[in-house]
């Protein structure tokens, strides 16, 4: 399954997507709950009783200010939430 | 609209509706679940006898997300002479759906809806659009109704059932009649302009100063609605078969609109297309009492 967290305002669309099949069986160790700086992420059990990487519900009507510093502008040359998640479940949409 | 003697008439409230299958008898089921879902802006409750639809409440959220849930489920309670006890297992779904005292189990409006639309809309549904009271979802299932890939926007009210009724109000047109209204015109206007509803509320009052006709200016808003929760869907991808719940599916200007934009028609149901979250819960239920084998009771 694809989730997409985030959403779409007047400025643009911000969705942080995790694909839960590439998740379930992380190889990463769940690196990205400790590689966001925000600790945007969290291990949620989800409808389907998978243990899957989810946005925290506190960060999903923001995520275009939160993410701000892990992008270019803020010093990264690759985010690392993304840099971190091995498996190549973790995608921005901007 | 007036109002005479003093009350405001409220052109935004919808019809709650509560019924039953007069031709199933439930006492011969052997399980029987329930679905609450507690929205934004309605709630509603489902019974289910052995997987297959029985009867429903719809109706208006309160103040109090377990009171709605109560009330939700009373009415269809007392409408087929069956007690709380007699249901083996309660799912709660929806924005409430931390707050249903009697349920077992919650479990997210999102594959809610995709299983109840995989109901209502048969298994060839792959793309379901819930346009809800206070938010907006695009999903993708499979063929037995499983979530595949999601997204919802619940940042704003604009492309969703609330917004429909501010509009509602402001027009002083019936909420139920918004949609054919909104053909009522000579020609199509463009839609309006802002994504944010308090902005189209303003410019849907300047379009009545300019001399838009209010038939006009809800076919704007329309127009406008269905633009914005197309490119919601699009983000996700269009498979076919499509298929609309929600209150706003009721809305034949906004689905007609939608379905022009992404040229194909959604699939029709016979069911009403608000009960399709708690629908689903209820199915759900049904599933998860099937792999547990004893019947319980509601908790």
């Amino acid at each position: 399954m694809i989730a997409n967290y985030g959403y779409k305002d007047g400025s643009g669309e911000y969705y942080i997507s995790i694909d839960t099949d590439k998740c379930i069986a992380c190889t990463a160790g769940r690196t990205c709950l400790t590689a966001c700086p925000k600790g945007m992420f969290e291990i949620i059990t989800d409808d389907y009783d998978d243990e899957v990487a989810a946005v925290k519900q506190s960060f999903r009507r923001s995520l275009a200010f939160d993410c701000t510093g892990c992008k270019p502008a803020g010093g990264y040359s690759s985010l690392p939430c993304m840099t971190a998640c091995t498996p190549g479940a973790i995608k921005h949409s901007w | 609209m007036a109002d005479t003697a003093g009350e405001k008439k409220e052109y935004w409230r919808w019809q709650e509706n509560c019924w039953i299958d007069e031709t199933k008898d439930w006492r011969a089921a052997k399980i029987i679940t329930a679905g609450i879902d507690v929205g934004s802006v309605s709630s509603q409750a489902v019974i289910c006898a052995d997987g297959e639809l029985y009867g429903f409440n719809s109706m208006r959220t309160g103040n109090n997300s377990p009171d709605s849930a109560k009330n939700a489920i009373s009415g269809v309670l007392e409408k087929s002479g069956m007690k709380l006890e007699d249901v083996h297992y309660v799912v709660g779904t929806g924005y409430g759906r931390v707050n249903v005292p009697f349920a077992h189990k919650a479990i997210t409006e999102i594959a809610c809806h995709a299983r109840g639309a995989n109901y209502m809309g048969g298994n060839a549904v792959r793309t379901i659009l819930d346009m809800g009271g206070q938010d907006c979802k695009a999903i993708h299932c499979d063929e037995k109704g499983k979530v595949t890939n999601f997204l919802m926007n619940d940042k704003c009210a604009a492309g969703t059932g609330r917004g429909m009724e501010v509009i509602s109000d402001l027009m002083q047109i019936p909420i139920a009649e918004l949609g054919a209204r909104s053909f009522d015109v000579d020609e199509e206007p463009n839609a309006v302009s802002s994504v944010c509803v308090v902005f189209a509320k303003s410019e849907a009052l300047g379009l009545l100063k300019a001399g838009y006709s209010k038939n006009k200016v809800v076919a704007a808003y329309c127009q406008a609605m269905a633009e914005r929760v197309v490119s919601l869907l699009e983000r996700i991808g269009v498979e076919k078969e499509f298929f609309i719940t929600g209150g706003i599916a009721k809305n034949p200007g906004v689905v007609k609109r939608i379905e022009k934009l992404l040229g194909i028609q959604a699939v029709q149901t016979q069911y009403d297309s608000q009960i399709a979250g708690a629908l689903g819960a209820a199915l759900f239920g049904y599933t998860l009492m099937q792999k547990q084998g004893a019947p319980a009771k509601a908790a």
